[in-house]
């Protein structure tokens, strides 16, 4: 730590502090010390490979999983001490949905209010409003083993806010859902974050993090790889443009346009370039009597980070 | 929202914060909080276990057929053996001499509804929702802790044993099979001699991998109730055999229901009595651990 006069300036507005922080499962080690500081109203974001240790990190904030070792503050609170206080504040969208199936729609909002201490009358408000926000209150008395995917994840982020949490807690929250549930979930998420709830996320999904959030780490084999806004990243481990030349299987040259970019990558079908100015490359490459099937140019991506900090192969 | 976080953060940013010793964390002493507090490290209950109760009303609410068919077995048993067999056996030695053999039979089947009961419901019950249906990791997000898990789903155990106990006392005073006041301590008796089995097979679902290991709980309940004096008196053993009746749980139950219907009721009842809640406490708090150590990893 640093000194004291230090720390009052950090945490006044700071709800999740982890500095070295790891987790050990047996002589696994999923998260091998992280530094990571979120501020209130934030939309922070892991991204990761599977087996990252985003989950991992995940379950140690929303103090379900003890930490081997490291500092750990939830809203100014050690989990180890104050778990079910801090849990009193937290919402919690698992990567798994876990709702009750032998419970309709409207009992597992009202009873997992009871959970936190809410009172009968306070849950029965509550799921109400809970199902309008999740556009499920004409399903309100179904069972939940019949409902969609997406649906269900709807609840489960409806139930995740039965207690006004300070900050909510998502993780994968649009894994395995179609492209039109995700985005009714992605405006759902940014209105609660229009409404001041802090958001920590986790995924593995690109689009889904420059949607959402405002800052992030990149982590990768338990560590933390690259830290910052999403354009912040791209301009510091991609380019602004990436030219992408399509070629036949096989006939691909980098050799004749390495020079062309600040960094050229082969593919087994292209040849991606990742240069400032896209249009300029493929000019030069046209003047060099490169003839790709195809060409793009295209805005660098957080997937282009992605890939250049955890790399192409597989990781489980 | 957040009001208080600085100060509590700048509060605990103490010398403490090393963090190194975290797998067994300082239990924070708080022994104000009664025996409960003191054996279960902080964090692991809220005091809100009536919730799960409500949960659990609210599920049978939905499924109320399986609930009552609870309270045949025992009738049937009774109708079948009491009153069928009975009419072969007209007396067996019971507690004070020879008595009617459904009025012998009829406590032991009241004894033994209340374990079957207790054990199915804590074991089939709490094994689903922890493998399956992953409610209480559910519950475990929220300031709720496996104690409360625990006691809740033990509670639950026990008002639904409670009513098949006393459905039966009723029909065995319908019976005329009840011949002393003393049976009024029988639906409390039972209440106990369910926790405790409940306590029981909870803590036994905890370490079950499959539902193939529900065999072995078959095969630990069935022996319960075929030779612990359910259908006999004691006397049918050699003495080594009837040392080890002795020892299992139902024997002691039976003993305490036959005790009371009839009437004959000796200090040795105590003794019964904390046999069972020895065998609760210390499934409870088996249960809660094991909970706690496989949801909180």
């Amino acid at each position: 730590m640093s000194g004291p006069a230090a720390n009052v300036t950090v945490v006044t507005s700071t709800l999740v502090h982890a500095k070295g922080l790891t987790k050990h499962f047996g002589s696994f080690e999923a998260v091998r010390g992280i530094d990571v500081e979120v501020s209130k109203g934030e939309a922070f974001g892991f991204l990761g490979p599977n087996g990252a240790g985003k989950s991992s990190t995940m379950r140690m904030v929303a103090c379900v999983s003890p930490r081997t070792g490291g500092e750990l503050r939830v809203l100014g609170m050690d989990p180890d001490v104050d778990g079910p206080k801090i849990r009193a504040r937290l919402g919690v969208v698992p990567q798994q949905d876990n709702l009750d199936t032998e419970l309709t729609v409207r009992q597992n909002l009202q009873v997992y209010g009871r959970y936190f201490g809410l009172s009968r009358s306070a849950v029965r408000e509550r799921a109400v409003e809970l199902m309008e926000f999740a556009q499920l209150t004409d399903r309100a008395d179904a069972e939940v083993e019949p409902l969609s995917g997406g649906m269900k994840r709807r609840l489960t982020i409806a139930r995740s806010l039965v207690n006004d949490p300070d900050l909510l807690l998502l993780d994968e929250p649009t894994t395995g859902l179609d492209p039109q549930a995700r985005h009714l979930l992605w405006d759902r998420l940014f209105r609660l974050k229009q409404s001041g709830v802090t958001l920590i996320i986790t995924t593995h999904y690109m689009d889904e993090a420059e949607q959402l959030c405002d800052r992030l780490v990149v982590m990768d084999g338990g560590r933390i790889a690259a830290e910052g806004s999403p354009s912040e990243l791209i301009r510091r481990y991609s380019t602004r443009e990436v030219l992408e030349l399509r070629f036949p299987p096989g006939e691909q040259s980098a050799a004749e346009v390495r020079d062309l970019a600040e960094r050229v990558e082969v593919l087994p079908d292209r040849v991606l370039l990742y240069t400032a100015d896209g249009e300029a490359a493929l000019s030069a490459a046209h003047a060099r009597g490169v003839r790709p099937v195809s060409s793009l140019v295209r805005r660098g991506t957080l997937e282009d980070v992605f890939l250049r900090l955890t790399g192409r192969t597989l990781v489980d | 929202m957040t009001r208080e976080s600085s100060t509590q953060a700048s509060r605990n940013d103490g010398p403490d914060t090393d963090g190194l010793d975290t797998a067994n964390p300082p239990a924070a002493p708080k022994s104000s909080n009664g025996l409960l507090f003191r054996i279960i490290p902080p964090g692991l209950y809220a005091g809100r276990s009536h919730v799960l109760v409500e949960r659990s009303y609210l599920v049978s609410k939905r499924a109320w057929m399986s609930v009552i068919s609870g309270f045949f077995e025992p009738l049937f048993f009774l109708l079948s053996l009491g009153f069928g067999f009975g009419q072969l056996v007209t007396t067996v030695e019971g507690p004070g001499g020879p008595m009617p053999y459904a009025a012998f039979v009829a406590p032991a089947l009241l004894a033994a509804s209340a374990m079957n009961g207790a054990v199915f419901e804590a074991t089939f019950n709490l094994f689903f929702k922890f493998k399956y249906a992953k409610v209480y990791d559910a519950v475990l997000a929220t300031p709720m802790g496996p104690v409360d898990i625990a006691l809740g789903e033990a509670a639950w155990c026990l008002i639904r044993g409670g009513l098949y106990s006393g459905g039966f006392i009723v029909v065995m005073l319908g019976f005329g099979l009840i011949s002393s006041p003393w049976a009024l301590l029988a639906l409390p008796v039972c209440l106990l001699v369910a926790l405790a089995f409940a306590a029981a097979g909870m803590a036994a679902a905890t370490f079950m991998r499959s539902w193939h290991d529900f065999d072995l709980v078959q095969l630990a309940v069935m022996p319960l109730f075929l030779f612990s004096t359910t259908f006999y008196p004691l006397s049918v053993y050699p003495g080594w055999l009837q040392t080890v009746v002795q020892c299992t749980p139902l024997y002691h139950a039976i003993e305490l229901m036959r005790a009371l219907t009839t009437g004959y009721v000796g200090w040795g009842a105590l003794g019964h009595v904390v046999y069972f809640v020895v065998m609760a406490a210390i499934g409870v708090v088996v249960a809660a651990r094991r909970l706690g150590k496989l949801l909180l990893t």
